[in-house]
């Protein structure tokens, strides 16, 4: 699965994190936090293999 | 036996019952993502609930949702992969399967792991150019991961048939009882030898990968290949019952556990959404609308088209076209900050719109 620009977003609000938003197979997204998702489950994996790194939030 | 004795027996068995059907929309009737193309590495969806993966570096097809079907059943849509490019040296590691997948929850019927594990039938009408010997694996993923596969043949070019193939149960290991991923019910199209070289797992069996595809032609070998799935079926017991026709608010209900769309159908106008609020002078936040069904899970959420919000006083508040803070919740989709807008007010209300077209997608599948 072909993951780019990811990077954390933080609320407005309280600045918490919220999730991660991506370029997935070409669409922007906004992966949650949640490893029963499918794509958050690729993000970490691609991160633990050294293939993805997610940016910090601004 | 008397249709009275078939009838109680079908009842027992547990086939008679509504709801018979294990896989979702097996007519290809919904198609809320429109026809896609596959992609190298990635489960491509299209028809709702159905995707396919390949590894292939050289093969290419569009996947789409058809109107060519069988005579004289009642389907007005199939499954169609159309091979664009062919992979005609077909690594020993690669490749290429039209599935369905399928959450552990809902495979509870089967009472695998027990010694009352029941058998299962998978029935549909299939229609290909190449012809030959194609495989169905189930492939299941929980903790010790299993494999079962089937040969089917098909004998004529570009004609419809109709296969049924039974799956034995499994007393060995139980279907966990959740929402992750369980069954991989899997159409093979192509497969190198990593996946052929052995003796086909006809029973269960731990996952040898070289038992699973024997004898599986490449329908990628050539661009005028197309394939086409359609009534697919899978029931518990050893026959096949004929196809559960389904009305479309049922079979879209089920699809949306897994994608959802909510869109701006209007022709040219812009339609309200919700009403949030501003957090300063130049940004709002809140919640936008609930997904049409309760998601599997906390779906990935995206967007397209043009959305917009008000002022207090029903001016527009010049927010930009695309939703800020984007997030998909576990029961609907919110903002948690779309910013850059103007002359707002901390506290007060704003009224989003959706242009004609614009679109909040939500993807919790498999």
């Amino acid at each position: 699965m072909e993951i780019k620009n990811a990077k954390y977003m933080k609320s407005l609000t309280d600045q918490e994190k919220i999730g991660i938003s991506a370029t997935i197979g070409g669409t922007d997204v906004t992966v949650p936090l949640d490893p029963a998702n499918r794509h958050y489950e690729e993000i970490l994996r691609q991160v633990a293999a050294g293939e993805l790194t997610i940016a910090d939030a601004d | 036996m008397s249709k009275a004795a078939e009838l109680a027996a079908l009842i027992g068995s547990g086939q008679a019952q509504g709801d018979k059907n294990l896989i979702i929309n097996g007519a290809a009737t919904v198609h809320q993502r429109g026809n896609q193309t596959a992609s190298n590495g990635s489960a491509v969806y299209f028809v709702d609930r159905w995707n396919m993966y390949h590894n292939s570096g050289a093969l290419a097809a569009n996947l789409q949702q058809s109107t060519v079907v069988p005579s004289g059943q009642g389907f007005n849509n199939s499954i169609l992969v159309d091979c664009t490019t062919v992979d005609s040296s077909v690594g020993a590691a690669e490749v290429a399967l039209l599935r369905q997948i399928i959450e552990g929850q809902n495979l509870q019927r089967l009472a695998y792991g027990s010694s009352g594990a029941k058998s299962l039938t998978i029935s549909f009408w299939v229609r290909s150019t190449k012809t030959g010997i194609y495989v169905v694996d189930i492939y299941h993923a929980d903790a010790t991961s299993r494999t079962q596969s089937h040969q089917y043949t098909i004998s004529q070019a570009d004609t419809w048939e109709y296969k049924t193939l039974t799956f034995s149960g499994d007393t060995s290991i139980a279907t966990d009882n959740d929402n992750a991923a369980t069954f991989y019910v899997q159409w093979v199209l192509m497969s190198g030898t990593d996946h052929t070289s052995g003796s086909l797992a006809t029973t269960w069996q731990n996952q040898t990968d070289v038992n699973r595809f024997v004898g599986q032609v490449n329908f990628f070998d050539s661009t005028s290949n197309n394939f086409y799935l359609t009534g697919v079926q899978m029931e518990v017991g050893d026959v096949a019952t004929a196809f559960e026709h389904e009305d479309i608010a049922t079979t879209l209900r089920k699809c949306q556990r897994y994608y959802a769309i909510r869109e701006n159908t209007h022709a040219s106008s812009s339609q309200y959404y919700s009403m949030l609020q501003a957090y300063n002078t130049t940004s709002i936040f809140g919640y936008i609308a609930d997904y049409p069904a309760t998601m599997r899970a906390t779906p990935t959420a995206s967007q397209s088209g043009s959305f917009g919000a008000y002022k207090k006083d029903s001016g527009n508040a010049s927010m930009p076209t695309t939703i800020g803070n984007l997030v998909g919740t576990s029961y609907g989709w919110r903002s948690d900050g779309w910013a850059s807008g103007s002359n707002l007010v901390a506290g007060d209300a704003s009224v989003m719109f959706a242009n004609s077209g614009a679109k909040l997608m939500a993807d919790a599948e498999l």
